[in-house]
């Protein structure tokens, strides 16, 4: 059992967990025809049914199971402002499952030329007395016994008087937002704080503005939808709700990283050796040392940003989105192109961390510009 | 068996003048006394008289949005309780919390609100995931996404509001981290990039007593001013705005022809 945990434990590291999870997340939510036809070789669509959901919560609730014997585990799961994140994760896989289920009945459907599950005949309409009000009295009734059952048995947390000179370790902020305390370990302030999130905000905004395919509204479907569908959830199952588990149930003090059965000690030092773009360029590859001039310093951060930025996407309008921009025009796309990128950077900037411990690709604290 | 014409208790009660007067339509058993009870009714009224198939099924809606406002309106009511005990200073704040629980009968408001905001986060992002999994903001129905997206953003503000009125260490600390990041503002944040050019001569315009963070806080660190700052927001700066929005929201969703389906 001990052996079993600590594999968990070292699987769970971000670096591992995120890349299987990304590596998976294309097959199973393919957004190309091409990796379509491979996830349907595979039978990965079969996740998608009544078997595969009884498999994926049987799975679940094996691992919560036998996780809360570990007291480490319990401990922070338990704790009354992470229960409501369990039931997130819970929830969170429950209506993925649903909605891809409808979708891939739908998709079954619509392949033998018929309508999707949700049409019926427009002249033959129920009233709202008393078939919606009946369903909403359901509803309201069973959401207020769960509210109420909860909050009989789980005590809402109060901790000591606040004080200023005592800082916890670690702090964190409510949990919705510890995908961005989570990004601060990638990025500065300024950008995980504040441009990252208003590019999110934003993005979610521009989100019917930017998709240009007419198909699939108002029924449940994958195929039709592929490529929407796929990046929204990498966007938000992985940029985010990963994001936050990790924050919530893997950062202990300093922010290290503590596996599920891991104990969270004061004491686990991670050595931090991280270095600048510059540095890696001046002085370990060409072994001169850092030019004083700010600009020459960051020659190559800065030049690797504006490339990034100006030169990657009319490339990607010649090459593999050459589809999306004609049908999008330029507008649209470059708009599509602009959020796309932005959200690339926070894997680009795991991985350059993980691989090459590196901290900024521009870093001019003169001026608080860091990236 | 009983007499067909004679009627209950119930149903004289029901048809009696007093209720007739209150509810116009009495119980609804015909097909136009059910469109009426929809019609006649200011609350009812928020939803259309009849729908397609799909739309009243739980399978295809969730409940999310529906919910969503529900709770809206059970932390309202809790709020409203909970303001009759809390006082937003430093010196009763955290006091009046032990209170709460300790001496108000029938203790669990600040549980049903604290754990009610949670569950509205949830229940609200995952509406939006229904609104995005059935392409429901596509033409014409942009436009109420976007409002959505706000009423998103409204909700965790409320929600992070809320959370430092406790006056703990928990929500001092929360807040403290949370907010830290507005000093890395671009040009508004004392630590962000281009705040220095914001200069006259050798006065810097941004700095740690006159920043975005400052105006949030109300001083340099979370303090007295930054609690009645957090509760005049949470209490009525946030749901006034967040009830306009909400309005704004059922109205388009039916002006954009009521609740998306298949055509
Ligand atoms: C306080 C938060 C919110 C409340 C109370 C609310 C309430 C509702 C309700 C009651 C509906 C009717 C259909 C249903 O229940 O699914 C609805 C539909 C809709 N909501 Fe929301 N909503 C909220 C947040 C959002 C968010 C965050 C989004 C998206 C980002 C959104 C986008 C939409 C759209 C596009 C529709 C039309 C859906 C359709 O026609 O199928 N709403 N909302």
């Amino acid at each position: 059992m001990d052996a079993f945990k600590s594999i968990i434990n070292s699987l769970s590291e971000p670096q591992i967990m995120f890349s299987f999870l990304v590596l998976v997340f294309f097959f199973i939510f393919p957004p190309s025809d091409k990796l379509y036809r491979i996830h349907k070789k595979l039978r990965l669509d079969l996740l998608w049914t009544n078997v595969g959901g009884v498999f994926i919560f049987t799975g679940l609730f094996v691992f919560f199971g036998l996780g809360v014997t570990d007291e480490n585990f319990r401990l922070i799961v338990t704790k009354p402002d992470n229960v409501p994140i369990v039931g997130l994760l819970f929830l969170t896989i429950f209506f993925l499952w649903l909605s891809m289920k409808q979708g891939r009945d739908n998709d079954i459907r619509l392949a033998e030329g018929q309508k999707p599950n949700e049409y019926h005949d427009p002249e033959d309409k129920v009233l709202v007395w008393p078939d919606l009000v009946y369903i909403e009295l359901i509803a309201i009734v069973l959401c207020s016994i769960l509210l109420m059952v909860w909050s009989i048995y789980l005590k809402a947390p109060l901790e000591g008087p606040a004080n200023l000179a005592d800082s916890p370790n670690p702090s964190k902020a409510p949990w919705y937002f510890l995908g961005l305390q989570e990004m601060l370990v990638y990025f500065d302030p300024w950008l995980a704080g504040v441009v990252l999130p208003s590019f999110i905000v934003l993005g979610l905004m521009a989100i019917p503005y930017i998709d240009s395919n007419r198909k699939g509204q108002g029924y449940y479907t994958f195929n039709e939808r592929k490529t929407e569908i796929s990046l929204f959830l990498f966007g938000w199952l992985l940029l985010w709700v990963f994001l936050i588990f990790v924050g919530t149930f893997l950062r202990g003090p300093n922010w290290n990283f503590f596996g599920p059965f891991e104990e969270w000690s004061l004491s686990k030092v991670v050595p931090l050796t991280n270095i600048n773009l510059s540095e890696l360029v001046y002085v370990r590859w060409l072994k001169t040392g850092l030019p004083d001039n700010i600009f020459l310093r960051e020659f190559f951060g800065i030049s690797f940003v504006v490339g990034y930025y100006l030169i990657l996407p009319p490339l990607l309008a010649r090459t593999i989105l050459k589809k999306f921009y004609s049908k999008m025009g330029i507008f649209a796309f470059s708009m599509f192109v602009i959020l796309l990128l932005t959200s690339v950077t926070l894997p680009i900037k795991m991985y350059l961390r993980w691989t090459l411990n590196l901290k900024y690709i521009v870093a001019i604290p003169e001026f608080f510009f860091n990236i | 068996m009983a007499d067909p014409k004679k009627k209950t208790m119930f149903q004289k009660i029901a048809e009696s003048q007093f209720l007739k007067s209150i509810f116009r339509t009495g119980i609804p058993h015909t097909r136009r006394q059910r469109m009426m009870a929809v019609l006649n009714n200011v609350f009812l009224h928020l939803h259309p008289v009849r729908l397609p198939k799909h739309a009243v099924k739980v399978k295809y809606t969730w409940c999310m949005g529906g919910l969503s406002f529900f709770v809206f309106l059970v932390l309202t009511v809790t709020g409203i309780l909970l303001m009759f005990y809390y006082r937003p200073t430093v010196e009763y704040a955290y006091g009046d919390i032990i209170d709460l629980a300790e001496q108000v009968p029938l203790g669990i408001m600040r549980e049903i609100h604290r754990w009610g905001a949670h569950l509205m986060i949830i229940t609200v992002w995952l509406h939006m995931f229904r609104v995005f999994m059935t392409g429901s903001y596509k033409p014409p129905r942009e436009f109420n996404w976007v409002i959505g997206v706000l009423l998103l953003v409204l909700t965790m503000l409320l929600s992070f509001t809320g959370y430092l009125l406790p006056w703990d260490q928990l929500a001092i600390w929360a807040i403290t981290v949370g907010s830290n990041m507005a000093r890395a503002t671009p040009f508004l944040g004392h630590e962000g990039p281009g705040a220095a050019l914001l200069a006259i001569g050798d006065i810097n315009l941004v700095h740690a007593a006159s920043d975005v963070r400052f105006a949030l806080l109300g001083g340099r660190f979370v303090g007295e001013a930054t609690l009645l700052r957090f509760y005049v927001l949470h209490c009525i700066g946030f749901p006034f705005i967040i009830m306009i929005f909400m309005v704004v929201h059922f109205w388009r969703i039916r002006k954009d022809g009521g609740i998306s389906g298949p055509t």
